[in-house]
């Protein structure tokens, strides 16, 4: 069960060498399990889905969602919200069949399937 | 212009951390709840869930931002009485309590309140909900719009 275990921090992660630093934040997200799999509702305000990276590599699964510029108008009075993207690194299940993890972005929530292979389901074994 | 209700900056890497603890004291709340009652609860209102907020202005509107992901339209309120807007509204949890085995979003009942420093025009104000974030434009009354007056010099 290592789902929810998250090895690299989502903040100061390099985007490569020679480069900046890009700094993202760790989207705070929920993840169900279920006999048939895992989900994961990951919050990212102001992501869409043209902003949207995920990538599963050597049993880890990246999110990474980039905010769409705000046009703003005027000059800022008082702020709270980051205009830095999110980033987050969930190990994976190795139960999981990474072919057919389904992801879908509404109002902001990422929401990530991921259903456990076929083989692994407990399966009764009838005795003649 | 003041904002009320605010206590942390969400998703700062702090909040993290502080949001991990309030999930371990959740955790404890849930395992004292069935031999203490509510005794632990008095602590809940650390996890009041205050979405961030941006406000910005020019000479003609204030333009508000809310962070508010996954919630449906109808969830939002929005009012405005005299100079105080409020916003607030419930997420509701779709989630199976007993599913969830790491939880970190907040569930619940929100709202923020700001005053607006000058008299806005409370007819026009129009609001918009897209990708998580809630978007108010307030014009400003025309009163308190600023008033270029042409001096002639002789």
């Amino acid at each position: 069960m290592n789902i929810g275990t998250q090895p690299q921090n989502g903040s100061s992660a390099l985007a490569g060498e020679g480069e900046r630093p890009v700094q993202y934040v760790t989207p705070l997200a929920d993840v169900e399990s279920t006999k048939e799999g895992y989900t994961i509702h990951a919050e990212m305000p102001g992501v869409d889905k043209s902003g949207l990276e995920i990538t599963v590599d050597n049993g880890e699964l990246t999110i990474v969602g980039h905010r769409h510029p705000e046009e703003f108008s005027g000059e800022p009075v008082y702020r709270e919200i980051r205009s830095t993207g999110f980033r987050r690194v969930y190990e994976l299940d190795p139960a999981i069949d990474t072919s057919n993890i389904a992801a879908r972005i509404d109002q902001g929530v990422l929401t990530l399937t991921l259903p456990k292979a076929e083989s692994v389901e407990p399966r009764k074994i009838v005795v003649e | 212009m003041n904002i009320v209700r605010y206590q942390r900056y969400p998703q700062s890497d702090l909040s993290v951390t502080f949001d991990r603890l309030t999930t371990v004291r959740n955790e404890l709340d849930r395992v004292f709840e069935s031999s203490f009652g509510s005794f632990f609860r008095p602590l809940a209102s650390l996890n009041r869930w205050n979405p961030a907020v941006d406000v910005y202005q020019d000479n003609d509107q204030f333009t508000v931002y809310v962070e508010l992901p996954g919630l449906k339209k109808e969830e939002i309120e929005i009012s405005l009485n005299g100079d105080t807007l409020t916003i607030g509204g419930e997420r509701k949890s779709e989630a199976n309590a007993d599913q969830g085995f790491r939880t970190e979003r907040y569930f619940g009942k929100f709202q923020r309140s700001l005053t607006l420093p000058v008299p806005v025009n409370s007819e026009k104000v129009n609001a918009t909900y897209k990708d998580g974030i809630l978007k108010v434009v307030l014009p400003k009354a025309e009163e308190a719009k600023p008033k270029q007056i042409p001096v002639s010099l002789n």
